[in-house]
């Protein structure tokens, strides 16, 4: 056994990542301290890009922490048992993911202090509003849903609280899509085909954060995955990265059709700059045709190889992410249809957008908050995945 | 036993009254003079004033010009600096400095007295 | 036994006081609801006309006053609040160029207050479209959601704002169509200032307004009005 490190060293390494997940934390809340002091103006967001990395970070987070979910649902809704064995690891991602980005999410506004204004204050018509209700309902629901499969007694009650989390989860990434699909003036936005985008999307890319976690923690307690089970797993993941790109190919191609819309495709898929190398090298090959080839490959998909495929969709994720928010606001409003504009306001010229480190910190904070929530909870709790010796389904 | 207690306690808040007295803000005032309401009324209600005022003025357009904000600067705006919050004394700041409350109404409302803000505006 | 006869009468005392000062703010918020102020009607609908033919290229007047009466810095960096700009425009297929001034349309059915999460972004009963700052939280979704790109975000701390026009960092804004003067009877700044009278302010819903009439007269456009939101602000020979 001289190949696998000592307990105390494994007990030290845990404390470092725990410091180092906490330092990281610490370091995004002081960005929200220098945000707070000095104001948006110390960030790279402006009054063009309105929304930049930190919303990037946090949609990343928070679709994730719905789509890991179906890890849960496959087991407790389809009742796949190699599923029902990783539905608590799953269930406590998504609480984790979803505290990270939303934690981001809220420290991002101009006057987090008042925060209290926005939970007293409705407005029906927001679906700012309506997220308020989904996040905080999905919050619960999760731990219900967790209390269920770890207290015996609760077990009855799982089914039911399973296919709540489905539906739920199905709603909250519906309303994390019609936060662009609503925006009826922008040409990046607008568009009823965002909603089931992001459902998809947030398979794969909380398929993906999964299977880095569940691989993490087996190397971490030198267990072996079932190689049938990786290999089921792996190809799901094949299916859910290629149905993603067929969604987000649909959303190009549709507005590409519409005259009105080309130009900003154009933008977008060939004289963006940045926007189009991220879209094409970042998303499009690394996101996902690199892993498609580590899945799908004869010869590859094992272990290592779905470790890497994991990581590159969670990278192509944030690409993808970046071109959508960042780009998207970055093609100029069309106000006037037609005409050629220009005004001291950015009107008609491509917005600049420098994200500024204080942006990363924040970013990388909410990361850290998803992390610490999950090492220490995998420590005290028992979230390792229990097969059974024999897989029935 | 009871009376005892009491006495005690009487004799606790004696000091602590005298204290209090003590150390309480000395604010600049401004002009002063007769307020809109009571003065004692005015220092344990005037946050609910503003609060309820601020919501018409803003949502309805109901501008009550006695119980505006405007108009507690106006009176109470030192007559050294026209302002209720650029120093220790300041009206609005000696006393939220001792109580330990943060105003936020001056995040975004002037502290400074009309007129000479109008002043200076012109001059520059 | 006199000093608790004493420490009982003080007690009845405070509380009796206690009991005064807990009902008297209800009384004198009652008073202050029913003064005699009117506030913003839902009979009339503030707007404004631009007649784009008297806008005269390079000229900045309107939006100088405007900086000026609301106190804004007037700088122009991609962080700095701009409530009403100079936009040139030039038709791509004949060539005619224009210019003119855009600021908050104040629409009849604003996208900014249906996205706003805390109804900090409402519409007067008057039409007016405005951003309630006590209530705004920063989060930008309204500055997504304009078709004419009318608000702002305040970056910075400001010190030395307008007494009439608060202003403040962290929350979003834009052009207030001068509501401040409008409630004391006068008209918009940029109204005001604008030489050639190119920006007429008035009341749709007054048949007999200067404005009104004019809409009828002559013809208008909306802009982007294949978006149905049924703009208070018109311009005319766009």
């Amino acid at each position: 056994m001289s190949s696998h490190p000592p307990m105390y060293f494994k007990n030290h390494l845990y404390w470092v990542l725990l410091a180092a997940g906490g330092a990281v934390a610490l370091a995004g809340l002081y960005a929200v301290h220098m945000m707070e002091h000095y104001g948006h103006i110390i960030s790279g967001m402006n009054n063009q890009i309105v929304w930049g990395i930190p919303h990037v970070f946090a949609i990343f987070l928070i679709v994730a922490a719905s789509g890991v979910l179906n890890v849960a649902s496959i087991g407790s809704v389809f009742g796949k048992a190699v599923y029902k064995a990783r539905a608590p690891l799953a269930s406590l991602l998504s609480i984790a993911m979803l505290a990270g980005g939303l934690t981001v999410l809220m420290l991002d506004l101009g006057r987090p202090d008042r925060i209290m204004v926005a939970a007293t204050n409705y407005n029906l018509t927001s679906v700012f509003a309506w997220n308020v209700v989904l996040y905080s309902g999905m919050f619960s629901l999760v731990i219900v849903y967790l209390w269920t499969m770890m207290e015996r007694r609760m077990n009855p009650f799982n089914k039911a609280a399973g296919l709540a989390v489905f539906v739920w989860r199905f709603v909250l990434t519906t309303g994390t899509g019609l936060i662009f699909a609503f925006l009826t003036a922008r040409q990046a936005y607008g568009s009823a085909l965002l909603p089931p985008m992001f459902i998809v999307l947030s398979f794969a890319w909380g398929l993906a954060v999964f299977h880095v976690v569940q691989t993490v923690i087996y190397n971490w307690n030198e267990k072996i995955l079932d190689p049938a089970i990786l290999n089921r797993k792996k190809n799901l993941l094949g299916v859910f990265v290629l149905g993603s790109l067929y969604m987000v190919a649909t959303y190009h191609f549709t507005n590409m059709y519409f005259a009105h819309q080309q130009s900003f495709e154009l933008f977008i898929l060939r004289d963006g700059g940045v926007y189009t190398n991220l879209f094409w090298w970042g998303y499009v090959l690394l996101g996902n045709v690199l892993p498609l080839a580590l899945i799908f490959m004869p010869g590859m998909g094992k272990t290592r190889c779905v470790m890497t495929a994991s990581l590159l969709v969670v990278l192509g994720a944030f690409a993808l992410l970046y071109v959508f928010i960042i780009g998207g606001q970055a093609f100029p409003l069309s106000i006037f249809p037609g005409y050629e504009v220009s005004s001291s306001f950015g009107d008609g010229q491509i917005a600049a957008y420098t994200p500024s480190l204080y942006e990363f910190l924040l970013g990388f904070g909410g990361l850290a908050i998803a992390f610490v929530i999950t090492t220490v909870s995998v420590r005290v709790l028992n979230f390792m995945p229990q097969d059974k010796p024999y897989i029935a389904d | 036993m009871k009376k005892l207690f009491f006495s005690l306690l009487l004799c606790l808040c004696i000091p602590m009254a005298w204290a209090a007295d003590a150390n309480a803000p000395k604010l600049d005032i401004g002009k002063g003079g007769q307020c809109v309401e009571d003065p004692q009324w005015m220092r344990k209600n005037h946050m609910h004033l503003l609060k309820h005022e601020r919501d018409d003025a803003v949502r309805k357009g109901l501008r009550d010009e006695k119980h505006s904000l405007k108009n507690c600067i106006e009176c109470h705006a030192s007559t050294k600096d026209d302002s209720v919050i650029a120093r220790d004394d300041s009206f609005c700041v000696s006393c939220h400095r001792y109580e330990a409350v943060k105003i936020d109404c001056f995040e975004c409302h002037s502290g400074k007295r009309k007129s000479a803000w109008l002043q200076q505006r012109e001059a520059k | 036994m006199s000093d608790i006869d004493l420490t009982r009468r003080s007690f009845l005392k405070t509380s009796a006081g206690a009991a005064a000062v807990a009902i008297a703010p209800g009384m004198m918020l009652f008073q202050v609801a029913h003064g005699d102020t009117q506030g913003a009607s839902d009979k009339v609908r503030w707007g404004m006309l631009i007649d784009t033919t008297q806008c005269k290229d390079g000229c900045n007047d309107c939006v100088s006053a405007c900086n000026k009466e609301n106190g804004l810095s007037g700088e122009t960096k991609a962080t700095d609040s701009q409530w009403i700009r100079k936009i040139e425009i030039k038709d791509v297929s004949n060539g005619r160029e224009l210019s003119l001034p855009m600021m908050c349309q104040h629409c009849e059915h604003p996208p900014c207050v249906d996205v706003c999460p805390t109804n900090a972004s409402m519409k007067r009963a008057d039409g007016i479209v405005l951003v309630d700052k006590h209530r705004c939280i920063g989060c930008r979704y309204c500055m997504m959601a304009c078709p004419y790109k009318a608000r702002s975000f305040v970056h910075e701390p400001l010190t030395d704002q307008n007494p009439d026009v608060p202003r403040g960092k962290g929350t979003v804004e834009a052009c207030t169509l001068c509501v401040h003067r409008i409630d004391q009877g006068l008209k918009p700044a940029c109204s005001e200032a604008c030489a050639n009278k190119a920006i007429l302010f008035g009341d749709l819903n007054d048949a007999d307004s200067e404005i009104a009439k004019k809409l009828r007269s002559v013809a208008t456009t909306q802009v982007r009005a294949d978006l149905g939101l049924n703009t208070g602000i018109r311009y005319q020979g766009l």
